[in-house]
């Protein structure tokens, strides 16, 4: 009888994960080492592959399309992080117990439940010069109102100022929750020794809202290299492809009227899956330094 | 508390405190606001430009009806409701079996396994795109939703098991180690003790990926190309081109895209919170 419990408990984690396991397996793990294995390929995606070897990363390294994509999911990388302080500038200007308080913080929340297309669609109207917010406010002041999705300098600035929106509500949320849970005796110890403002937010307030920052960094940063949504729905790249990001550009190269160029969007897409495993291991590494402590 | 609360301050600027707030949600909420208003408003207002002013007749109704009428947007709105509750039940409940292992049992592959759905959970998109939209393809499933369900179920089963497993671990092991000592078998120990525990996280999970897939966009267009299969977030998108700047239907189509995330938010916040910060932010 005890043998056969042991066995149990041996055998039962394999049986609750073997579900799991096969799903991850065949629709994560797998295409992720196929799609590399595509990427030595030329294959519209229908008749036979044939072996190029390095070819299609030797044609990235010649393709301006691939540099503006890199720069761009750049800009995207630096310009989402801005979403992090916001997000805890928000959630301290409302970490306060007025009447209706609850309201006001679940409302300030909201874009982040609605879906990016839908963002993207009324920040492109708003953008809009002839109808949109942005013309009308330019015409006031007696100006001729610039067309940001239309015009390479502003366009990707454009779209992730939309992006932001929703990432600044995410990062807010997270810092609100850690605020509430901020150790008010610490507070206290740090008005006693004259600390206030500044000083006790960068020397008190921030260490403990560490596990918030640290989420608020992870997802952010998912979320600047994962942007698809807004740019298929705002520009599709454009104009003349300056708005283009590795993601988009991968999907235009794979699957749109640009060719079924399967092995090159595969190539593009090894590419920015380096990038994030980049920052994927250190993510996990931070997450085994704190398994190991517990 | 920090900042310093209100209270303490003096009464105007607590007043100024009070005022500020709705005039900051007001300019934050800005972009809705204007596209419900469009919503509301008839043709002839989108046509003279009157696009921010006050409506000149209130057209909810009518704007509504007519993008059922002239559009798939019903066909695409229950599309989004097949994908998308299938997808929560399947991953909720792998996750909750595959969290429990990798929480309750001390084997070598616990970690290196758990660190591969969270792993997992971040690739980009793209590097399974090929793959996946090539596997639809051979086994037929490719513009079904059956498809876009299988899919997303996997996919999000790792963001699921990274969260059940650092629930249950958070629980008391003592529970599970009294009802071993009793003689309960490991199979009865998940059904009667682990799971009702585990109800919040599981009320969390569900609004979550129920959040997540209905405003999946990308798998919504690699996966399917007919107008039977096509979610609401991909439809909006066709609807966009067809509604060639009749913009006031174009925001009705947004919103009610928007309604079924929005109310699961406004329903179960306190579960939807708690599960968007993980857990580990309390």
């Amino acid at each position: 009888m005890k043998k056969y419990r042991q066995n149990q408990q041996c055998s039962a984690p394999w049986v609750f994960l073997a579900p799991a396991l096969l799903f991850f397996t065949i629709y994560v793990i797998f295409p992720i080492f196929r799609s590399i294995w595509i990427s030595f390929y030329e294959w519209d995606g229908i008749g036979q592959a044939t072996w190029v070897g390095l070819a299609n990363y030797v044609e990235l390294l010649d393709d301006d399309r691939f540099y503006t994509s890199l720069k761009n999911n750049i800009i995207w990388l630096v310009c989402f992080m801005l979403a992090v302080p916001a997000g805890l500038l928000v959630a301290l200007f409302l970490n306060q117990t007025i009447w209706g308080m609850r309201f006001y913080k679940s409302m300030f929340f909201f874009p982040f439940v609605i879906s990016q297309v839908v963002v993207g669609l009324i920040f492109s109207w708003f953008y809009n010069p002839n109808f949109g917010i942005v013309g009308k406010v330019w015409e006031y002041f007696g100006a001729v109102p610039p067309s940001i999705l239309g015009d390479e300098r502003f366009v990707t600035y454009g779209i992730i100022f939309a992006g932001l929106w929703p990432q600044v509500a995410y990062c807010m949320i997270l810092y609100l929750t850690g605020l509430n849970n901020i150790s008010s005796d610490q507070i206290e110890a740090g008005r006693l020794d004259g600390a206030k403002g500044w000083r006790m937010l960068r020397y008190v307030v921030l260490p403990q809202l560490w596990p918030a920052t640290f989420l608020a960094i992870v997802v952010t940063v998912i979320g600047a290299l994962r942007s698809f949504d807004m740019i298929a729905t705002m520009t599709r790249g454009g104009p003349w492809g300056s708005s283009n990001v590795l993601s988009f550009f991968m999907y235009e190269t794979a699957l749109s009227e640009y060719g079924f160029r399967m092995g090159y969007g595969s190539a593009i897409a090894v590419v920015l899956f380096m990038i994030m495993l980049v920052f994927i291991g250190y993510f996990l590494w931070v997450m085994y330094q704190d398994e190991r402590r517990t | 508390m920090f900042p310093r609360p209100i209270q303490s301050r003096s009464s105007n600027y607590q007043l100024a405190y009070k005022i500020l707030v709705p005039v900051a949600l007001f300019i934050w909420l800005l972009p809705l606001l204007a596209i419900f208003m469009t919503s509301l408003r008839p043709a002839a207002d989108i046509n003279t430009g009157n696009m921010f002013g006050w409506p000149s007749e209130f057209k909810l109704v009518e704007n509504y009806l007519t993008v059922f009428r002239e559009s798939q947007a019903v066909t695409y709105f229950f599309n989004s409701i097949k994908v998308t509750i299938p997808t929560v039940m399947i991953s909720v409940s792998l996750a909750c079996m595959a969290g429990y292992a990798l929480s309750i049992y001390r084997f070598r592959a616990a970690l290196p396994l758990f660190f591969m759905f969270v792993a997992g959970n971040f690739v980009p998109f793209q590097i399974l795109m090929v793959p996946v939209r090539d596997l639809a393809v051979q086994t037929n499933l490719y513009n079904t939703v059956t498809g876009l369900v299988l899919f997303h179920a996997a996919f999000q089963t790792g963001f699921c098991t990274l969260f059940m497993r650092n629930f249950i671990k958070a629980l008391p092991f003592d529970l599970i180690e009294s009802a071993r000592i009793e003689g309960v078998s490991e199979y009865k120990i998940f059904w009667y003790v682990v799971l009702p525990l585990v109800r919040p996280a599981i009320a969390a999970l569900s609004v979550l990926v129920f959040t997540f897939v209905w405003n999946d966009f990308f798998w919504a267009t690699v996966l399917t190309n007919g107008e039977a299969t096509k979610p609401i977030t991909a439809g909006i998108q066709s609807l966009n081109g067809q509604f060639v700047s009749r913009w006031h239907l174009v925001s009705a189509a947004s919103l009610m895209a928007a309604i079924p995330p929005v109310a699961m938010f406004f329903a179960m916040q306190k579960h939807f919170i708690a599960g968007l910060t993980l857990g580990a932010v309390k």
